[in-house]
């Protein structure tokens, strides 16, 4: 760049010929030069500001485009994050303690109508008819020619029967994929399932939700895709559960009972091996409710954990445990048992007369309600509540069943010294079968409270002490000489020591007023094998009738011992217990003597 | 110089673009496979889902016991019982093995008579 002098040399010569002074010439160029700087530097920064301005339109104008786009388009997962398995969003299984299937889905087809596309609606409607016979035509016909746009016609289809509609050919049809809940084995463990049914419907797909049971108390974890289909596992073993409804519905009918149940439970995990309540349902056709008349008759009333009833002698072993723990007796020690036992206007008697006296391991044996009236009498009402409290008969069991809670023991208003006296022979207090297992488990594991559950757990329960161990020892000593030679006497099976209690306890009237002189609830608690516990079994027949002798039998010991032991013969192998045989001598052990 | 930094600059914007490319048709290839074998394996789970069941179905303890009734004079099946259980003591010992044959035994498979073999 060619710089400007300060002083042209042609200027100042000609200044100083005119004596004019230079310093004003310099002056003026030196404003000019300054003047042309400050364009420049002005010119450049606005420059920049302008770029910079760009810069700051393009960015924001980016962040808008971008918000905007991302506004107006439909939300879409990214795809690349592949966390957990995007394919089973299906309702979990449910299985057996061995994997076994009790609960699984099936794919099937619904079928539903958009009656305005369809041609011939009459010969549609005709020929439905015919293939369902569930449905009706003249309905199908009005859902057909109506104003509506959408008609539901099946919820479930079988691949024929969705064949057999294709063949129709008529376009007004459609399918839509549906789900559905299947319990292969049918009524097997249905009380325990429950079912399923159908939540929030849509063309596409629907939500299958659980009704009762497992299937309801469970139906978040079933539902959860986060599990990825893991199956909730129970501890229902599918071959026990199987074996005990066909002996129990067998003994049902030779007994000429109206109702049945059993649980067996296993003592130290608590675990529930199988729960059968008859009559009983098939989940994948759950009946109705009764609308009508008594609930406890419809075959959904689950009698095991539902029903509540007072379940009669078998309470006893709770007293005299109670009272052995107590040091208030020993299995020696004699009690009187002269009756009738009078309380104000109410006596106790004992089903027939024992005599004067009996050991407290005899009370037992022969069941003297009068004997365990008196120990309860020594035990007191407050010490009796607190043992019943710790064994679990004052709340409903916690069970994982939706009907749990429903199972809740009835006791009296006022637990007078003549309730304490009732209750200690298994009356004034309603309990459910299971509630009575639990008790028994607890009782007679070694003494440690156990908590029914119907998940499969590996490890046992270690609950708070209830009685200690030489107790526990003694009850299943007594329960066992029952079978030996007490009131259970048809309750032996060689081999696995069966120990037991029975309990026949006359039916209240329903509404109120006294008890029914022929109608009993008849139970048989019992433990085996009783010299090293594994199982408590409980079997309960509702009104049974022996009728085989010259008149009617009803007491436990002629209608549940019988069944018990068959139960027992039946699943104590499929359990993997062996039969205890004595052998004449010990197998590989040689006798010597130095 | 500089101008060689250029043209190597130049090419490698252009090896770049080419590779960046590539690169980007390879994830959406493996995308659509990645979807393609979730869609298979979710018909394979559905398959195996109706298999299981049907298998469930098939051996329900009604059926079993059934088919154990009507099969009984072949299969001679029975519930188990507790007398099922053996014990260690009803088992015999091993067997002694059988000794070589040292000395060979001469067998003539053939008749002896062909006449009286033809009656």
């Amino acid at each position: 760049m060619i710089r400007t002098p300060l002083r042209p040399l042609a200027r100042i010569l000609k200044a100083r010929e005119k004596g004019e002074d230079t310093g004003a010439i310099e002056a003026e160029n030196l404003r000019l030069r300054h003047e042309s700087v400050r364009d420049k530097s002005r010119m450049r920064a606005e420059g920049r500001l302008l770029v910079l301005g760009g810069m700051f339109v393009l960015a924001f104008g980016t962040i808008g485009m971008r918000m905007g786009a991302l506004a107006g388009t439909p939300a879409q997962e990214p795809q690349t994050a592949t966390a957990g398995n995007p394919i089973i969003g299906q309702r979990a299984d449910i299985v057996d303690r061995n994997g076994r299937i009790l609960a699984t889905n099936l794919d099937t087809y619904s079928l539903y109508a958009q009656p305005q596309e369809m041609v011939d609606p009459a010969r549609i409607a005709s020929e439905l008819a015919k293939m369902f016979p569930d449905l009706e035509e003249e309905a199908l016909l009005k859902s057909f020619s109506g104003a509506r746009k959408f008609a539901w016609v099946r919820r479930q289809l079988s691949p024929e029967q969705m064949q057999a509609v294709h063949d129709l050919g008529s376009p007004g049809l459609l399918f839509g994929p549906r789900e559905m809940r299947l319990y292969p084995n049918g009524a097997i463990a249905g009380h325990i399932l429950g079912g399923a049914s159908y939540g929030r419907e849509g063309v596409s797909s629907a939500e299958v939700i659980g009704v009762a049971g497992v299937e309801r108390k469970f139906d978040d974890y079933l539902r959860d895709p986060a599990n990825e289909g893991e199956p909730l596992q129970l501890s229902i073993d599918l071959t026990v559960q199987a074996a005990a409804e066909e002996v129990l519905a067998g003994g049902m009918s030779l007994m000429n009972a109206k109702g049945a149940a059993s649980v067996l439970m296993d003592v130290y995990t608590g675990e529930v091996i199988s729960m059968v309540s008859l009559p009983d349902f098939d989940p994948n056709k759950r009946p109705q409710v009764l609308l009508t008349g008594d609930q406890t008759d419809s075959p959904l009333f689950n009698r095991a954990v539902q029903g509540v009833y007072e379940l009669g002698s078998v309470f006893k072993i709770f007293a005299i445990a109670q009272a052995l723990e107590l040091g208030l007796v020993t299995p020696d020690k004699l009690i009187d048992i002269r009756g009738p036992l009078k309380w104000g206007r109410f006596s106790i008697r004992d089903f027939s007369n024992y005599g004067a006296e009996l050991s407290t391991m005899d009370v037992i044996v022969k069941s003297s309600n009068i004997g365990t009236a008196r120990i309860a009498m020594e035990i007191g009402a407050e010490r009796q509540q607190d043992f019943l409290r710790s064994l679990g008969f004052m709340e409903a069991t916690p069970i994982e069943l939706q009907e749990g809670p429903t199972g809740r023991p009835l006791l009296p208003e006022k637990w007078s010294e003549l309730s304490t006296m009732t209750i200690s022979y298994g009356h004034g207090l309603s309990s459910s079968p299971l509630h009575l297992a639990t008790g028994y488990a607890s009782l007679l594991n070694g003494g440690t409270r156990v908590e029914p559950t119907l998940l499969r757990r590996d490890t046992p329960q270690t609950g708070p002490r209830v009685v200690s161990e030489q107790t526990s020892r003694q009850a299943r000593e007594m329960l066992r000489q029952v079978v030996v030679r007490g009131t259970a006497s048809f309750g032996e099976v060689e081999g696995y020591a069966v120990g037991g209690k029975t309990g026949t306890a006359d039916k209240p009237k329903e509404n109120g007023g006294g008890y029914y002189d022929d109608k009993v609830i008849a139970t048989f608690a019992s433990v085996f094998p009783a010299n090293d516990p594994k199982y408590v079994l409980i079997v309960t027949f509702d009104e049974p009738s022996e009728n085989s002798g010259s008149k009617p039998r009803r007491t436990a010991g002629w209608t549940a011992v019988p069944v018990a032991a068959e139960m027992i013969r039946r699943i104590a192998p499929l359990l993997g217990l062996r039969p205890q045989v004595d052998s004449s001598e010990p197998i590989g052990v040689t006798l010597t003597s130095n | 110089m500089r101008s060689i930094l250029y043209v190597l600059a130049g090419l490698a914007v252009i090896g770049l673009s080419f590779w960046s490319y590539q690169e980007n048709y390879k994830t959406r290839d493996t995308l659509s496979e990645v979807r393609r074998l979730n869609a298979e394996i979710g018909r394979n789970y559905q398959r195996l889902g109706m298999l299981r069941a049907e298998w469930a179905y098939l051996n329900r303890p009604d059926r079993l016991s059934d088919l154990a009734e009507l099969n009984f004079d072949r299969l001679g099946l029975l519930p188990l019982m507790p007398d099922a259980f053996g014990r260690v003591d009803q088992i015999i010992y091993p067997l002694p093995e059988i000794l070589p044959i040292v000395v060979p035994i001469e067998v003539n498979s053939a008749p002896v008579n062909p006449d009286e073999d033809a009656l």
